[in-house]
């Protein structure tokens, strides 16, 4: 998995709550049977018309907002669907980072395996972000994950909590099975006292 | 000390490690696998030079993108991509060894239907799928949520998740429902009050007299909807209900197994003086037959009601509410009654179970569909299929003008080529009315199967207790 450190760019305002997984990445997209490439169909029908074309409306067709690196929300981002072509899409986009007031609990699990970090601060902490997101290009914020902070264009900071191990994780760019594979003798212990106890399963 | 809740209890029983810091190594004693969130887990097994750690507890079936209509057995009547992913389906199901209910099998059919229906399903599991929806298991009294393809990838390996354990939230329904509301009213009615972030950080258990008395296909579609609120998983205790529903069922314990397998079953339960961290009661008086008015799954309102203004709601809500009124085409203040609509869908792994099909056909007895609107009936199985078939209900679903569909996800997700038209409106038993869910521009009002069928009939959002006293 690829590391997470340190990283400083362009942040993204995307003001909604309730951002599911459908406007992430659409069902059609979802017959790929590779990891890459869905960069192009993120928030596909907020983003494009019917025809394909571009809505220039849209943030991240906005030329200061094209190279965003973190994605500002709303409340709940990330609802619905389990899959993983949400951030698969998110991180081929080239985003790194999301910060929500709130995030559904599956999207916010299948980030971290994917070397995304997901943020969560206070509806206040939130609003100030989103306020210096708007100001575009000019405003790169800071997301430094060894010291848990975020670094605004003006030079606030705010700290924020994450998970250790996920933390530990993101880091050192880990892979979850490597891990768990070296406690296979306790996984096999597991399952010989389990055939005992509960043989029909 | 505490006793401990239904949802300790299951954790407790499939801790395998567990470090300082909270992080949990947690054994899975099912595995559900389908055609859309599985190929990349099978790849990067591949690449590793992976096996299945345990292929007997690993169940494949492909449901989401596969076409319901006749002939699909032969691949080439499949879109290429589909194709593509049904294909590495079947491939990686026969090189890994594991069990698998090709589309040509009866047995087919919606992982969250097969899965109780086959008997994979047993109280006091852990059950996970590269689903969302794999809450519907917590019927059982499993505690069954969905994961993403590297989680199904990591079970795939070790047969195993780290986890952190989630809170516990109860959640009672009170009294006996009054007639013409179901299961999918309370479930959809919990959400409006909870609304989809509500459950976020927990695993909820429901309970009183109202859940006891539904039956388990009734309790699967509560549990379905489980993450709709949030929540990562829902529960219901298992009791003698839910054992005669799994007494005989192929993958069942039989014999002095099925004796072990009960006892300890009958102790899964919360305990009088468990600690829960929050708990909302809600009276099955107050829940009326309801259906969905916006583009989430909590906008959700009594069918006697009218569609909300958005200056309603407060915060990033009201600016929510105003997108979701546009896509839908409505406008505040209108009964929710006076909605046209042009095309129902009854099936999914909320609604498509035989009782459901059982409770659409109640309405369509002797009615059509009114002028202009297509229906279609998507059962959730082969075997339901079978089963409608053998009570007579397809009969009653063609004459009514609806299309009698094979086993699959079907409208629900539109994977498939069952899909809505731009600014087509559709009466759904499904569970989510997401922008563009069922078909991009297409229109999802969420309801029960009874609600829908009756919403087919008039050929507008109707409540459904109306043309239950004309049946009388």
């Amino acid at each position: 998995m690829e590391k997470f450190e340190k990283l400083t760019g362009i942040a993204a305002p995307l003001p909604l709550v309730n951002v599911d997984t459908d406007m992430i990445i659409p069902k059609q997209f979802l017959k790929t049977i590779k990891r890459t490439g869905l960069g192009v169909n993120l928030f596909d029908e907020m983003r494009y018309d019917a025809d394909g074309n571009e809505k220039p409306d849209f943030v991240l067709n906005r030329p200061q907002y094209r190279n965003a690196e973190i994605l500002i929300a709303g409340d709940n981002f990330g609802c619905g669907s389990s899959r993983e072509h949400a951030p698969w899409a998110i991180k081929d986009f080239g985003i790194r980072c999301v910060v929500a007031p709130s995030f559904a609990d599956i999207f916010f699990n299948n980030c971290f395996k994917n070397g995304i970090l997901p943020v969560v601060l206070p509806q206040e902490q939130v609003d100030i972000l989103m306020k210096d997101a708007e100001k575009g290009a000019n405003a790169r914020m800071t997301v430094d994950l060894e010291n848990q902070t975020i670094t605004t264009s003006e030079g606030e900071v705010i700290a924020f909590d994450v998970d250790p191990f996920r933390k530990h994780c993101l880091l050192e760019g880990l892979d979850d099975i490597g891990l768990t594979l070296e406690k296979a003798a306790a996984i096999d212990g597991f399952e010989s006292s389990m055939a005992q106890a509960r043989p029909w399963v | 000390m505490t006793g401990k809740t239904l949802y300790d209890k299951i954790w407790d029983a499939h801790l395998v490690e567990q470090d300082e810091d909270g992080t949990c190594l947690i054994y899975i004693d099912r595995h559900l696998v389908h055609e859309v969130t599985s190929p990349q887990a099978f790849e990067g097994l591949r690449m590793a030079g992976r096996q299945v750690h345990a292929p007997d507890k690993t169940i494949a079936v492909p449901d989401h993108n596969v076409p319901t209509t006749a002939g699909r057995e032969d691949t080439a009547n499949m879109t290429e991509e589909s194709r593509i992913q049904v294909e590495a389906l079947d491939r990686n199901a026969r090189e890994f060894g594991i069990n698998y209910y090709p589309v040509d099998d009866i047995r087919q059919g919606i992982v969250h239907i097969i899965g109780p229906e086959q008997g994979w399903t047993l109280p006091g599991m852990t059950i996970v799928c590269g689903d969302s929806h794999t809450a519907t298991h917590g019927a059982f009294g499993a505690l069954a949520h969905g994961i993403g393809t590297s989680e199904v990838e990591h079970v795939l390996a070790t047969q195993t998740l780290i986890q952190k354990k989630s809170k516990n939230m109860k959640v009672e329904i009170t009294g006996q429902l009054p007639p013409g509301v179901t299961a999918k009213d309370i479930t959809l009615s919990i959400i409006g009050h909870t609304g989809t972030a509500g459950g976020t950080g927990y695993v909820i258990e429901y309970c009183g007299e109202a859940i006891r008395s539904l039956s388990m296909e009734g309790r699967m579609t509560v549990c379905n909807m489980a993450i709709e609120g949030g929540a990562r998983a829902g529960l219901i205790a298992p009791d003698e209900t839910t054992f005669d529903y799994i007494k005989g069922r192929p993958h069942a314990p039989k014999g002095a197994q099925w004796e072990a397998a009960l006892a300890w079953w009958k102790t899964l339960y919360s305990d009088d003086d468990a600690h829960w961290d929050k708990v909302v009661t809600i009276r099955a008086e107050d829940i009326a037959p309801v259906v969905t008015w916006g583009t989430s799954p909590e906008d959700v309102r009594a069918i006697t009601g009218t569609v909300p203004a958005p200056e309603e709601f407060r915060g990033g809500k009201a600016e929510a509410a105003r997108r979701s009124l546009d896509y839908m085409g409505l406008e505040p203040g209108t009964p929710l009654t006076d909605i046209k609509i042009d095309a129902v869908f009854i099936g999914s792994c909320t609604n498509g179970r035989i009782e459901d099909l059982r409770a659409a056909a109640a309405i369509l007895k002797d009615r059509k569909l009114a002028p202009g609107v297509r229906g279609m009936v998507v059962p959730g199985s082969g075997l339901v299929r079978a089963q409608a078939e053998e009570e007579g209900l397809d009969v009653i679903f063609k004459e009514a003008g609806f299309e009698w569909r094979l086993a699959g996800c079907s409208m629900c997700l539109g994977m498939n080529p069952d899909q809505l038209a731009p600014g087509e409106r559709c009466a759904a038993t499904s569970n989510r009315n997401f922008e563009g869910r069922m078909g991009r521009g297409g229109r999802t009002h969420l309801m029960s199967p009874a609600m829908a069928a009756a919403a087919g009939v008039t050929g507008h959002l109707t409540d459904v207790r109306e043309l239950m006293a004309e049946t009388v």
